[in-house]
């Protein structure tokens, strides 16, 4: 990592906002609007988008053969051919394989020897609705099994009651628990509903020293969504111009295209700049994105429209 | 390759094609459009593109006879286009808009070239817009006379538009007139003609009939052509203040009806509890949008202390990243100025701030015609950036400490088009909204338009509105609204003649008090030989008294209708109670109707409902119907105490203050209100009454730059009072019927401020 990790500060209440739904819908529509990537530009941040990607399994069919494959997929994201066709002098990787607690170990033993991290959900995801003493000793399990990222999910009762002191506390336990391990802080913005709220969570997940503020479990109803993307990455910039300390971002859920891709991306170089679009502040938490991220490099390489079955799956 | 730009993730070049619109420039030279096909291009003018300095096309300067001859061909087509059902009317504005739809990557192109705005603007902007004007205007033309019985369109219509949105106020124009069953004549600005040539070709595959819409180039003289040919029924104009105030003048007296959309300086009120990345945003798209040439443009910042460094600190941040370059690039921000002539007047601008204490932050642009985004900070209301409009992506920046003076800042302007406000607190928003002279409000948002939304000014940003019904009716008059006749010449000032009877002794009416003439003058008002007393020989003193007095009487304006109807109906309670002695100057009937009169007003008092329009997102819309403050009112000669309140009572009746300037040969009835006026709760300085010369009086309120409004039942004074009334742009009314009543005397004493709310929880 480039930079230090946030250590987090005391709860601050002042700096919690109002945030206006209709001027952040109009901002992120016109943001992916006012940017255009064409040719070599486009499958750059392609490949950039792989390298930011949380490549994910957290379903409950979820089996040792299922994990290997995916992470076999991470090491391997794209083809010879294309690789080679892109004039890439290696194989890319992707930025973290995300399972569930149990099979990390899994993916660890996997992954061993591509420096690829494993990311892991804890806190009882993805509700989180468990005593915290389990949440704890949860990811103290997921780091004990070789986890280098654990992902929580907070208590969105805390959002929805103003119980900001609880929600400060809480994350700021799960970050002790976490040790040497990063902290992604699961909003589980859906469920949350208003900017206001979103704004306020990512704010006392940051004081409480989250390493990352992310959106979604990928279960709510709403997932990541670009309004929703840009409060996040705005309350970001304001930690970071109050404390000096930086946090990365990640959507997660819903973003199923190469497109969804560029968007996202463009969303932080423009927001948050340059820094933000590399893997140690920036993950895409998607399972079947790479795959039209793929076809959309293959076309870019030959000329000719891709076919799913072409290419090998996660 | 492709690992350098992992390195830097730099977004690299994506221009639009440009192809389609240098295929269809090549039909060039342009003729113009005259009856339903195009001519052979005649003295000819470059049109260039700004971004690259290179020429698009040259298309052909409108003389007077071509404009002659779009007249002539206007008026032939006019019986037929004005006779067909609305039905057919709107077939032709629906295949219009289908037409358009089917061509608007060209559209969108050539409008690129042509101004130097970003492909991306055009395209999503200016395009659709364009559509969606034409689609709600082909359901106006279905529902024109079901919907404003007793109406008819004026004839044919000189439109005259500027470079800053060339389609779209050619759709703002053209979609309304001929919705209302007008025929019109179009000059495109000089500097960007041809989505308006390509437009005429639309025309052509709609079927429209010849003559129904026709197009000429050209520069300021072929626009004055236009203005100034007996032909033309309406002028509507859109461009600066300084050429609006010329086309007053110049039809001063013509009985052209007029709508003016000039230029404006508008606020944008940011405060303490505004959401202030959003306001930030909003500051891109009122000043960084379309090179910051847009007429609404929220070019003064108004920001509250308490946020003021945060605030400005945000925006500098932002501006960095604002891209400036190729229009056609789908990554731009900004585009190219619209002429050299444009970039060098901003430039000579933003040098006379900096001179006068402005601190310049300026972003960055390439050579050429760009201009750099820009924020001038402490810029004092003394400094020309904070009054003049720059036409230009340079926003000037000032704090305020409360409410008040944020309002104070904001009005502090001769122009009223737009205000922008921002604030997470709806009580205080409204507030404001109320408060600020404009006329179109965006609360948490900027330069949102829809078709069913009327957009015009206040004050010296011009009169009438675009959009929606309000628009609608600027493009037809009532069926009774006979042409002009010549007018009696004002009478001289009687003679002196001797007393007969008791004197009585009359006096202006001032501020609530009865005061003599400054002057120290009277004369004779004399009846039938016989001399019915005297009248006070009011001066220019005079009316600047009243109208001062006048000003002071706002509470008037904020008392609610239901307040102002009881004083109305107070009012004609003791009209009633002083019949008798009114009869010594007025027959019995006309008191009847004055106080019939009173009772009609008062009724409508709180009766004349504002609106909420349906438009295009999730926003209330709502068309506020607002007095305009302080209004002059030339009375008839006929029918004196009816016709002076035939005025008086519908412009108080909506809360306007008036200064009335009594018939010259018979003023003592209309003086001798002063009484009754006193006596009813009339507050001091809402209803003022003058006498004297007639032709001095009403130039001098013409003139004054203080009353917002204009009535006069005076023709034979029309062409002198339109023509002094250019100074501060009011807008006058000929009344055709100065006895007469109803809603049409309401609907004048109003202006239209619409005010958009999105919401979302």
């Amino acid at each position: 990592m480039a930079h230090t990790r946030n250590p987090g500060v005391p709860l601050a209440l002042e700096d919690l906002v109002s945030v206006n739904r209709p001027a952040a819908e109009r901002r992120a529509a016109s943001l992916v609007a006012r940017r255009s990537l064409k040719g070599a530009h486009q499958a750059a941040w392609l490949l950039n988008a792989i390298a930011c990607m949380d490549l994910t399994t957290l379903a409950g069919d979820d089996t040792p053969a299922r994990v290997r494959r995916l992470c076999a997929k991470a090491r391997r994201p794209l083809s010879d051919e294309v690789v080679a066709g892109l004039g890439l002098s290696e194989m890319p990787k992707t930025g973290a394989v995300c399972v569930y607690p149990t099979m990390v170990a899994t993916a660890v033993d996997a992954l061993a020897g591509s420096g690829i991290p494993v990311a892991s959900v804890a806190t009882g995801f993805p509700a989180g609705l468990m005593p915290l003493d389990l949440r704890l000793a949860e990811i103290r399990y997921a780091v004990d099994q070789g986890a280098q990222e654990i992902d929580i999910v907070i208590t969105r009762a805390h959002v929805l009651g103003g119980a900001w002191t609880a929600l400060h506390d809480e994350v700021a336990a799960m970050r002790e628990a976490c040790g040497a391990a990063h902290l992604k802080a699961i909003l589980a913005t859906g469920d949350l509903v208003t900017l206001t709220n979103v704004h306020a969570a990512s704010l006392v997940a940051m004081q409480a020293g989250a390493d990352f503020i992310k959106t979604s479990t990928g279960k709510e109803t709403v997932n990541a969504t670009l309004p929703v993307g840009l409060t996040m990455c705005r309350a970001i910039r304001e930690y970071r111009a109050a404390t000096g300390h930086i946090v990365g971002f990640k959507p997660a859920g819903g973003m199923k295209t190469a497109k969804d891709a560029l968007g996202w991306q463009v969303l932080m170089r423009e927001e948050l700049g340059l820094e933000w679009l590399r893997p140690d502040l920036f993950r895409l938490g998607a399972s079947s994105m790479l795959a039209d991220i793929e076809r959309q490099l293959s076309h870019h390489v030959t000329g000719r429209y891709a076919a799913h079955h072409r290419h090998a799956l996660a | 390759m492709i690992t350098e730009i992992l390195e830097n993730m730099s977004y690299g070049p994506a221009p639009e094609s440009d192809a389609l619109a240098r295929d269809w420039l090549a039909r060039g030279p342009f003729g113009h459009f005259i009856n339903g096909r195009f001519t052979k291009p005649g003295v000819l003018f470059e049109t260039r593109d700004p971004a690259r300095d290179a020429v698009l096309a040259e298309v052909s300067q409108g003389s007077e006879a071509d404009v002659a001859a779009a007249v002539e061909a206007a008026t032939a087509a006019f019986p037929a286009w004005s006779a067909l059902p609305g039905y057919h009317r709107a077939r032709y504005l629906y295949a219009i808009a289908r037409q358009i739809q089917k061509r608007e990557r060209l559209f969108a192109v050539l409008e690129s070239l042509d101004n130097g705005k970003p492909l991306r603007e055009a395209r999503d902007g200016d395009v659709p817009l364009a559509v969606r004007h034409f689609y709600h205007h082909a359901g106006w033309a279905e529902l024109v006379a079901e919907e404003f019985p007793g109406q008819e369109p004026h004839g044919v219509c000189g439109q005259i538009i500027p470079w800053n949105f060339p389609l779209l106020m050619l759709a703002w124009k053209i979609a309304p007139a001929l919705a209302a069953g007008n025929t019109v004549v179009l000059k495109p600005a000089e500097y960007t003609p041809l989505t308006a040539l390509l437009f005429a070709e639309i025309c052509v595959e709609a079927g429209l009939p010849a003559g129904v819409v026709n197009i000429v180039t050209g520069d300021g003289a072929t626009g004055a052509a236009l203005v100034t040919h007996p032909g033309v029924a309406k002028i509507a104009f859109t461009g600066s203040t300084e050429v609006g105030r010329e086309i007053r003048r110049a039809t001063a007296g013509s009985g052209k009806a007029l709508t003016l959309e000039l230029g404006g300086k508008s606020p944008f009120l940011v405060f303490a509890d505004a959401d202030l990345d959003a306001a930030v945003e909003g500051v891109v798209d009122a000043i960084w949008f379309n090179q910051g040439e847009v007429c609404c443009a929220g070019s003064r910042i108004l920001v509250a202390d308490a946020v003021a460094e945060r605030f400005t600190a945000k925006l500098r941040a932002r501006m960095e990243s604002l891209r400036v370059g190729d229009p056609l690039d789908k990554s731009t921000d900004i585009g190219a100025i619209v002429h050299p002539r444009q970039l060098a007047r901003i430039r000579d601008l933003v040098a006379q701030g900096v001179a006068a204490g402005g601190v310049l932050h300026q972003g960055y642009a390439p050579e050429g015609c760009f201009c750099a985004p820009a924020l001038m900070l402490e810029v004092s209301p003394a400094n020309p950036c904070f009054s003049e409009e720059i036409f230009g992506p340079i926003a000037v920046v000032t704090s305020f400490r409360t409410p008040d003076e944020a309002i104070e800042l904001a009005n502090n302007t001769r122009y009223g088009l737009a205000a922008s406000i921002w604030s997470e607190n709806l009580t205080l928003a409204l507030d404001m909204a109320a408060r600020i002279k404009a006329g179109v409000v965006w609360i948490n948002a900027t330069n949102l338009f829809d078709a069913n939304a009327p957009f015009g000014g206040m004050r010296e940003s011009g009169f009438g509105r675009e959009g929606a019904r309000e628009g609608m009716a600027a493009y037809l008059r009532p069926l009774d609204a006979t042409a002009a006749t010549a007018p009696d010449p004002i009478a001289p000032l009687p003679q002196p003649v001797a007393i007969t009877g008791i004197d009585r002794t009359h006096k202006l009416y001032i501020g609530g008090a009865q005061k003599r003439a400054d002057n120290g003058q009277s004369y004779s008002i004399i009846q039938d030989g016989r001399l019915l007393g005297h009248a006070p020989l009011g001066s220019r003193k005079d009316v600047r008294n009243a109208v001062e007095a006048a000003q002071k009487a706002g509470g008037w304006t904020r008392m609610s209708g239901h307040q102002r109807a009881q004083v109305l109906y107070f009012l004609g309670e003791n009209l009633s109670a002083r019949a008798a002695s009114l009869e010594h100057f007025v027959a019995a009937e006309q008191i009847e109707a004055a106080i019939a009169r009173c009772f009609h007003y008062a009724a409508w008092a709180d009766k004349l409902d504002a609106r909420v329009h349906d438009t295009q997102g999730q926003h209330v819309t709502l068309a506020m119907k607002e007095p305009f403050g302080v209004m002059g009112l030339i009375c008839a000669e006929e029918a004196p105490l009816l016709g002076a309140l035939s005025l008086i009572l519908p412009a108080i009746a909506m809360g306007n203050r008036v200064v009335a300037v009594a018939p010259q040969a018979a003023p003592l009835a209309v003086l001798e209100l002063a009484q009754v006026l006193a006596c009813s709760d009339v507050p001091g300085g809402v209803v003022n009454i003058l006498s004297g010369p007639k032709a001095d009086l009403a130039q001098t309120l013409a003139a004054h730059e203080d009353v917002a409004a204009l009535w006069s039942a005076a023709p034979e004074l029309a062409d002198m009072i339109e023509r002094e009334s250019a100074g501060n742009l009011k807008p006058v009314w000929q009344v055709t019927d100065a006895t007469g009543q109803g809603r049409r005397f309401l609907e004048v004493a109003v202006q239209i401020k619409t005010i958009w709310i999105p919401y979302g929880a």
